[in-house]
């Protein structure tokens, strides 16, 4: 029952360890944007020597992680779901004896995982290694990390497949996706911390669910907040949005003609 | 004068060929209006968003690399509208692996026009003036505020600013992007500088590291898209100690780096033998 969704992750792992090109590329680009980050954050930590709890070590290890992060979250994806919604291929996705859905997310976690060692590693350690840096100190905290890691993937591939089922209604739906790639990077954290933002507008984001895709992972991390409030955080969400996801996908599939089919 | 004429061998002009292909590609964008709207107004949003984490920023601190709000955000309008008027220009670029890879580029290559004006004029992309109007209006907003040194030079440099600022990123959006001709990713590569310059532009350079603001100055030119101008704008010298007369150089580097771009676009069509297809 389960065995097919385990070689999914397999497949999933070994098809995004070939786009050797592709990751190293994106490691460049994912690197380069945190030089620039890391700059203009510290500049702001500077002077103060700490705002918002974050001081340059603190920084410097958000920037760091969420860079990474990203990559294994998979903020963005190239949306392929929608482009199979668009051309009909989607017809054939469905007619397969698997869940899609789940088919979807087995392929996820396989490349997060690759995403893991190529893609968060490297920036992380490359951090650690040119800025000041703060490891956890408690070693309870690996395993939260992982585990929120975890929840955090799982969140955002719903996220992508919401987003890519919109193309069932929409046909084209570049304008969610422009929208989607133009705001996520503030709404999850990635570009400012959260706790920057006023206790009004901190309270709204944070009680949504796209904080959890990079800075929860970055508070478990950094030992900021308790964590099992931090993971309840991420799973109340993950089982929406999975129930969520379920639901969209059923009813679009209601909606799908095959054409000449 | 008698125009040119294609048939006796004369040069196939703008009128002829562009003006038209523009045109089109104008209609067609505009053919559907709602999802028009929608994508200017995501492009608009984009750029608010990053208008939001500078005053999120400067609800915490008074100043940033010594500069106040009023000074970062006159940068920030200044880049943002160079980098929406440079992606509405050459943003389509970033599909050149697409072109390579399908094989269309082959066709472009066999017409009797330059590739790149071809490649320019083939998806002109209005839904950046999305990025320009908030980038305009962030100016007019901020130019009642920010302690602009006003003279009849002041009033030129800030027409003139923008301008010189799209010709510089559009020289980086295709000196990088030309890498995709010997590189397979290297629309990925290149959005580390095309998308890069987004950020790169927006903030004084003093809140980079030492080697990041020479290499932003010196090799990839961000620093003369809004930095430097608003320095002479502001009448400030540079903090970093670099010669005043940099203050006022951008249109030099801007000619410099169309000219560095072009070198590197015609080497690699040189270069480029197909993709098999």
């Amino acid at each position: 029952m389960l065995a097919p969704y385990l070689r999914l992750v397999r497949a999933g792992f070994d098809r995004h360890a070939s786009y050797r090109a592709a990751n190293l590329a994106g490691l460049f680009t994912n690197t380069m944007f945190g030089l620039l980050r890391v700059g203009v954050l510290l500049a702001v930590v500077g002077r103060a020597g700490s705002v918002a709890g974050y001081d340059a070590a603190g920084t410097a290890t958000y920037v760091w992680l969420g860079q990474g992060l990203l990559a294994v979250v998979l903020l963005w994806d190239d949306g392929e779901l929608a482009q199979r919604v668009r051309s009909g291929d989607i017809a054939l996705d469905l007619a397969r004896p698997w869940d899609l859905q789940a088919a979807l997310l087995a392929t996820d976690l396989g490349r997060a995982g690759h995403a893991v060692l190529l893609r968060l590693v490297p920036p992380v350690l490359f951090g650690a290694l040119v800025f000041p840096f703060r490891w956890p100190h408690v070693p309870a905290t690996w395993p939260t990390f992982a585990a929120s890691v975890l929840l955090a993937v799982v969140l955002c591939g719903q996220i992508r497949f919401l987003l890519g089922l919109t193309a069932f209604w929409l046909l084209d739906n570049r304008g969610v996706r422009a929208l989607w790639a133009t705001t996520s990077g503030v709404l999850c954290g990635l570009v400012v911390p959260l706790g920057y933002f006023p206790d009004g507008v901190r309270a709204v984001l944070g009680a949504l669910p796209f904080p959890a895709l990079i800075q929860t992972p970055i508070d478990v991390f950094s030992e900021r907040g308790s964590p099992t409030g931090l993971l309840g955080h991420q799973l109340v969400w993950a089982v929406v949005l999975l129930a969520a996801g379920h639901l969209v996908l059923a009813k679009a599939t209601r909606r799908l003609v095959v054409q000449g089919g | 004068m008698a125009e040119p004429d294609p048939e006796r061998g004369g040069p196939v002009g703008y009128r002829q060929v562009y003006r038209p292909l523009l045109v089109s590609r104008v209609r067609g964008q505009l053919a559907y209006p709602l999802s028009f709207a929608l994508d200017v107004l995501a492009q608009a949003i984009g750029q608010a968003v990053e208008l939001v984490v500078i005053l999120v920023l400067f609800s915490r601190v008074t100043e940033l690399g010594g500069f106040t709000a009023d000074e970062v955000l006159l940068i920030y309008a200044l880049a943002g509208i160079s980098f929406g008027l440079a992606d509405l220009a050459v943003g389509q670029l970033d599909e050149l692996p697409r072109w390579i890879r399908t094989g269309e580029l082959d066709v472009l290559l066999a017409r009797p026009l330059p590739v790149l004006a071809q490649l320019i004029t083939a998806d002109l992309q209005l839904r950046r003036l999305g990025r320009v109007i908030v980038g305009l209006a962030v100016l007019a907003a901020v130019l009642t505020r920010a302690p602009v040194a006003w003279s009849p030079l002041a009033a030129v440099l800030l027409v003139v600013t923008p301008l010189v600022g799209t010709v510089i990123i559009g020289a980086i959006w295709v000196a990088t992007c030309a890498v995709s001709f010997w590189v397979v990713e290297g629309r990925e590569l290149a959005s580390a500088f095309t998308y890069g310059s987004a950020l790169s532009t927006a903030y004084p350079i003093t809140v980079f590291a030492p080697w990041l603001r020479r290499l932003l100055t010196f090799v990839v030119p961000a620093a003369f898209v809004a930095y430097f101008p608003v320095l002479a704008l502001l009448d400030r010298p540079d903090p970093l100690g670099l010669p005043a007369a940099l203050r006022y150089a951008a249109p030099l580097v801007a000619m410099a780096a169309t000219g560095v771009a072009a070198l590197v676009w015609r080497s690699a069509v040189r270069h480029y033998q197909g993709a098999g297809s």
